[in-house]
């Protein structure tokens, strides 16, 4: 068969437009997501631990920065990121041992790692707060 | 189905790029360190939630948080190196731009390493 005939556009079936996502797709996206979300968030970390070896005006600026509402949000969506990518990844764990990836099962801890990266971040920062003696 | 692979090829066991599991395995290695050292991190960040310049300063000080933060950055950035890998591997199909952004991916990385790695030895030894 010639090249042309192979590569010449032919109809395809519906696929991404029509197709559910089922859940453990949805969270395999989120995974990558989080994941590239953490790895420019290193950057936070990094001007936080820098401003704070250089000089108490420096720590105070970027304290101001974390402060704000703007800032909180950046951290609470940071933490959850952590939290969501750290379950997903205890979730490949056990899905590397063969175990759980039944269909419903697969789907099951899917969801789990969703609501459960949920409630730590809420948790973590219930915590940081009461920490801060702004709560209880 | 008959067993194409030769012998040494089986021994070796490292398929035609040569590299076996060796990505998988270090990706899944610095995954199961990154956990508890990642905890220790948000519970030492929850802990000092409105503290002062002095408290912060102090605990970062201490030998065992230099130590433990010294550890979580190494493995951090290297398993975020390997995942930004499989990424830019899985989506950029120009061979220029591959190159150029799995370059810049090691940057980054070593860079991020290289400033939090000062600021780690600032605050151990002051100065």
């Amino acid at each position: 068969m010639s090249k042309a005939a192979a590569t010449r556009a032919r109809p395809l079936s519906p696929h991404l437009t029509i197709y559910r996502p089922p859940m453990t797709m949805t969270m395999s996206i989120v995974h990558r997501i989080t994941g590239g979300a953490l790895y420019f968030g290193t950057l936070l970390l990094v001007c936080w631990l820098l401003s704070a070896a250089v000089s108490e005006d420096w720590f105070n600026v970027v304290n101001r920065l974390f402060g704000s509402w703007l800032g909180r949000l950046v951290l609470f969506g940071y933490t959850w990121a952590l939290m969501h990518h750290m379950l997903g990844g205890i979730r490949h764990f056990i899905w590397d041992t063969g175990a759980m990836l039944e269909k419903h099962t697969a789907t099951k801890i899917a969801w789990a790692t969703l609501v459960g990266s949920i409630l730590l971040t809420v948790l973590i920062w219930i915590a940081g707060y009461m920490a801060r003696g702004t709560l209880l | 189905m008959t067993d194409m692979r030769t012998p040494l090829g089986k021994v070796r066991g490292l398929g035609s790029a040569h590299e076996g599991t060796d990505h998988f395995w270090r990706i899944r290695l610095t995954a199961v360190a990154n956990v508890p050292l990642f905890l220790f991190f948000v519970g030492f960040l929850v802990s000092l939630n409105g503290a002062d310049y002095a408290t912060v300063r102090q605990a970062l000080a201490n030998p065992f948080v230099t130590l433990i933060f010294g550890l979580m950055i190494l493995s951090g950035l290297y398993h975020m190196r390997l995942g930004m890998q499989i990424i830019i591997e899985d989506y950029i199909h120009g061979e220029g731009m591959k190159l150029a952004l799995l370059m810049l991916n090691t940057f980054f990385c070593i860079a991020v390493g290289a400033a939090s790695g000062y600021a780690l030895a600032r605050l151990a030894f002051g100065g």
